[in-house]
C-alpha cells in the first residue's frame, strides 16, 4: 500500500509513477473537506438539514434557507476552503525552502508584514475594497519578507538565524499595528482586533471572488515550480546537477509563497498557525516523502473548515474568530514540535 | 575596520571603564542623566510646562492647573517609569546572568505574556479591579510561563542553549497571548482599555498603582542585588561554580525569584513592556565588563533612563496624541535583537 508504484500504458505508450498512499490520503482529505463543508452550511443558530442545504445550493430551496445558505454560509465556506489551502501551500513552500519547520510565513513575519500593511491602509488610507487590500497586504508581505530574508543573509541563509531575525522583525511589526489600533477610532479597533486573529464572519462573495482569482493564478504556478522545489530539497549543488535553474526557482517560490500568504491574511486576516502546522501534518500522513504541496493545501483547507466550525460552535451564541481556534490548538503543536527537536539534539 | 558588533563584544568582555572609582563616578553620572530624564518627562507632554515651575510645584504649590497637572498626572507616571525601568532593566539582567543567554529578555522568553494572560484572566474571570489585587496573578503567571520556557528550552543533551529557549519562548508568547486575545474577545467591554495596556503604556498611571506594587519592586531589587555575587559564580559553568562552594540550585532560586517578582510587578504596573530587559544589560555590561556586582545597578540606572525616554520620545513623535512606550521600545530594541542573532556565534556569556 505505501510507497510509489509505477503505472504503465500500452498504447498511446506512456508511464507515470503514482504514490498510492499519496493519493489515498489525497481523497480522503477531500471527502473530509466535503463532509465539514455540509456540516459547515447545515449547522448554525438557525439550522438546515443537509438535503435542503442541498436544495438551496441548486437554487430551489425557501427563501429564507436559500438566504442563509446562499448569500451567507457558503461564501463564509468558500473562504474557509480557500484561505486555509492558500496558508498551506504557502507553510509547505516556505518550510521546504529553509527545510526547517518553523519557517513558516506567520512566525517568520511575512503575515505580520500584510496585516501591518493592511491595517495601514485601512486607518490611515481608508481603503475599504477587499482588492485593494489585498493589493496592500502583498506588498507589505513582499517587503516585509525581503527585509527578513536580507537581515538574515550572512554568506547565505541558516533556518534558525532567519527564524529569530523573522521573530525580531515580526514585533516591530506588530507593534506597528498596535500603534495604528490606538489611532484608529473605537469602532475601527475593535473591527481590526477581531480581523487582526483571524475570522471568517461576515465573509461574503465580494471576499471570495479576490482569493479565488489570486488562487487560479497563484496554485498553476506552485504546482509548477514544486518540481524545481523537491530538486531543492537535495541542496542547490545537486538541483542544480539536475538541471534546475537554482536562483531563478528559488525567487519565484519565494513570491508565491508570499503572494498566497498575503492574499490569505487580506480576505481573513493573519489566521495564526495554519501555514505552521498543515505541512507537517501532511507531511505525517503522507510519509517520509519530501513536504508535498496538494496534501498540504488539502489539509490547510481541513484545518481552517473545523476550526471555523468549533468557534462557530463551541460558545454558541458567541463567535470566536477562527484565529483563536487555531493558534489554541497550533501553539501547544508548535510547543511539541520543538521539544521533540530539542530531544534529538536537533534544537540549534 | 572591525564591524561594530566584534567591537560590542569585546568590550562587553572587558568593559570600557576598568577601574573602580571610575565605575562609581559613572554610576553617579548615569545617575545624574536619569534625574535630568525624569525631570524632562515631567516638563514635556502635550502642554509643556517650564523646568522651573515644575520645581515651583514641588516646593510652593499654589494650586494652578500646571502644577496640579505636573502633581497629579505627570509626577506618579514619571515614578511608574522609573519603578517599572528599574525592575526590567534587573530582571533582564539577572535572567541573561541565569541562563547565561544574551537573547534572555522578559518579553522574548515570554514571562511578560504569561503575566499577562494572568492579570486578564483575574480581571475578567474573578473581578480583581486593584493592581495590588492583581499583581499576585502576575507573579503566578511570570512564574508558570519562565518554568516551561526554561524546562523546554532545556531539553536535550545540550541544555538550554540561547536559540532554543528564545524558540521556546517565542512559541509560549504566541500561545499565551492568543489565549489572551481570545478572553478580550469574549469581553469586547474591556478590549476598549486593554488595547491600550497590552501594548505597554505609563499613560494614566496614578500614584495608587504605583503604592500597591513598589514594596514587590523594592523587594525584587534587592534579591536581584544580592545575588550578584552568585551570578558571577555561576557565569563559569555550573562545576567550577560548585567547586568554589557556591551552591547552585539555591542560587538558581534567588535569581529565578527576583525574575519572577521584578517582571510581575512591572507587567502589574504597566502592561508588557519588551526589550528593554534586552537591551539595556548589553550596554552595561559594555561599559563595565561581566561583573554583575556593576552590570545590576548600571541596569538599573540606564534602564529608567531608556524608558523614560521612549516614553517622552513617544510623546513628541505622535504629538497631539502619543506613542505608548511598549511600541517605542519594540523599535529601539527590536533592531538590537536582530543584530545580536546576527552575530557570527551566539556566544554563551
Amino acid at each position: 500500500m505505501d510507497g510509489p508504484c509505477a503505472v504503465r500504458l500500452r498504447r498511446p505508450s506512456a508511464s507515470i509513477r503514482v504514490d498510492v498512499r499519496a493519493v489515498a490520503v489525497c481523497g480522503c482529505l477531500a471527502g473530509l473537506i466535503a463532509g465539514a463543508f455540509a456540516v459547515n452550511l447545515s449547522v448554525g443558530d438557525f439550522p438546515i438539514p443537509l438535503g435542503e442545504v442541498v436544495a438551496s445550493i441548486l437554487g430551489h430551496g425557501g427563501a429564507d434557507s436559500d438566504f442563509i445558505v446562499r448569500t451567507l454560509r457558503l461564501p463564509r465556506s468558500l473562504t474557509a476552503v480557500l484561505v486555509g489551502a492558500a496558508f498551506g501551500l504557502s507553510g509547505a513552500i516556505f518550510q521546504s525552502l529553509a527545510r526547517n519547520p518553523l519557517a513558516s510565513p506567520d512566525i517568520i513575519g511575512v503575515t505580520a508584514g500584510a496585516a501591518a500593511a493592511a491595517v495601514a491602509a485601512i486607518v490611515l488610507g481608508g481603503v475599504a475594497s477587499s482588492a485593494a487590500l489585498a493589493a496592500a497586504a502583498l506588498a507589505g508581505g513582499l517587503a516585509a519578507a525581503l527585509v527578513v530574508y536580507g537581515l538574515a543573509f550572512r554568506k547565505g541563509v541558516t533556518g534558525y538565524r532567519l527564524v529569530l531575525v523573522g521573530i525580531g522583525i515580526t514585533a516591530v511589526l506588530s507593534s506597528v499595528t498596535s500603534y495604528l489600533l490606538t489611532r484608529a477610532e473605537i469602532f475601527d479597533a475593535q473591527r481590526a482586533t477581531v480581523w487582526l486573529t483571524g475570522s471568517l464572519n461576515g465573509r461574503g462573495w465580494e471576499h471570495v471572488r479576490p482569493v479565488g482569482a489570486a488562487l487560479a493564478v497563484l496554485v498553476p504556478a506552485t504546482l509548477v515550480l514544486g518540481r524545481a522545489m523537491r530538486a531543492l530539497q537535495l541542496g542547490d549543488d545537486a538541483a542544480r546537477g539536475l538541471g534546475v535553474p537554482v536562483d531563478r526557482a528559488r525567487l519565484g517560490l519565494v513570491v508565491t509563497g508570499v503572494g498566497l500568504a498575503a492574499v490569505a491574511t487580506a480576505s481573513a486576516g493573519p489566521v495564526a498557525f495554519v501555514a505552521l502546522v498543515s505541512p507537517q501534518i501532511a507531511r505525517r500522513l503522507v510519509g517520509a516523502s519530501p513536504l508535498g504541496l496538494v496534501p498540504a493545501a488539502l489539509v490547510g483547507a481541513v484545518v481552517m473548515l473545523l476550526a471555523d466550525l468549533v468557534g462557530r460552535r463551541m460558545f454558541a451564541p458567541i463567535e470566536l474568530p477562527v484565529g483563536v481556534i487555531t493558534a489554541v490548538v497550533g501553539a501547544p503543536y508548535l510547543l511539541w514540535l520543538l521539544a521533540r527537536a530539542n530531544r534529538v539534539g536537533r534544537g540549534g | 575596520m572591525v564591524p561594530p558588533w566584534t567591537r560590542l563584544e569585546r568590550m562587553e568582555r572587558k568593559g570600557v571603564v576598568a577601574s573602580r572609582r571610575w565605575r562609581a563616578a559613572g554610576l553617579v553620572l548615569a545617575a545624574a542623566a536619569l534625574v535630568a530624564v525624569a525631570l524632562a518627562s515631567v516638563a514635556y507632554g502635550s502642554k509643556p510646562i517650564a523646568v522651573n515651575r515644575v520645581l515651583g510645584s514641588f516646593f510652593t504649590f499654589d494650586g494652578s492647573s500646571d502644577h496640579l497637572i505636573v502633581r497629579s498626572l505627570r509626577v506618579p507616571r514619571t515614578l511608574a517609569g522609573l519603578g517599572v525601568g528599574v525592575a526590567l532593566g534587573m530582571a533582564g539582567a539577572v535572567m541573561q546572568g541565569v541562563t547565561r543567554n544574551p537573547l534572555a529578555d522578559p518579553g522574548i522568553l515570554g514571562v511578560n505574556a504569561g503575566a499577562s494572560l494572568a492579570v486578564v484572566l483575574a480581571i475578567y474571570g474573578l473581578d480583581v479591579t486593584s493592581p495590588s489585587g492583581y499583581v499576585w496573578f502576575a507573579f503566578l503567571g511570570a512564574a508558570g510561563a519562565s518554568v516551561v520556557v526554561y524546562g523546554l528550552g532545556s531539553l536535550g543533551r545540550d541544555g538550554a542553549t540561547p536559540v532554543k529557549l528564545a524558540l521556546a519562548g517565542a512559541a509560549m508568547s504566541a500561545l499565551l497571548g492568543s489565549v489572551t486575545t481570545a478572553i478580550l474577545l469574549l469581553d469586547v467591554a474591556t478590549l476598549d482599555q486593554f488595547r491600550f495596556w497590552v501594548v505597554g503604556s505609563l499613560a494614566g498611571r496614578d500614584a495608587t498603582i504605583l503604592r500597591g506594587v513598589a514594596p514587590f519592586l523594592g523587594a525584587g531589587a534587592l534579591l536581584a542585588l544580592g545575588s550578584a555575587r552568585s551570578l558571577n559564580t555561576l557565569s563559569l559553568g555550573d562545576d567550577v561554580a560548585r567547586s568554589l562552594g557556591q551552591r547552585v540550585g539555591l542560587a538558581r532560586v534567588c535569581a529565578a525569584v527576583a525574575v519572577v517578582v521584578l517582571t510581575g510587578a512591572a507587567v502589574a504596573a504597566a502592561g508588557p513592556i519588551g526589550f528593554i530587559g534586552l537591551t539595556v544589560p548589553h550596554v552595561a555590561r559594555a561599559i563595565t565588563g561581566p561583573d554583575y556586582r556593576w552590570v545590576l545597578p548600571y541596569s538599573a540606572v540606564l534602564a529608567p533612563i531608556l524608558l523614560l525616554g521612549s516614553d517622552i520620545a513617544g510623546r513628541v513623535v505622535a504629538r497631539p496624541g502619543e506613542l505608548q512606550v511598549g511600541i517605542v521600545t519594540a523599535f529601539v530594541g527590536a533592531p538590537f535583537f536582530v543584530a545580536l542573532v546576527r552575530r557570527r556565534k551566539l556566544a554563551e556569556l
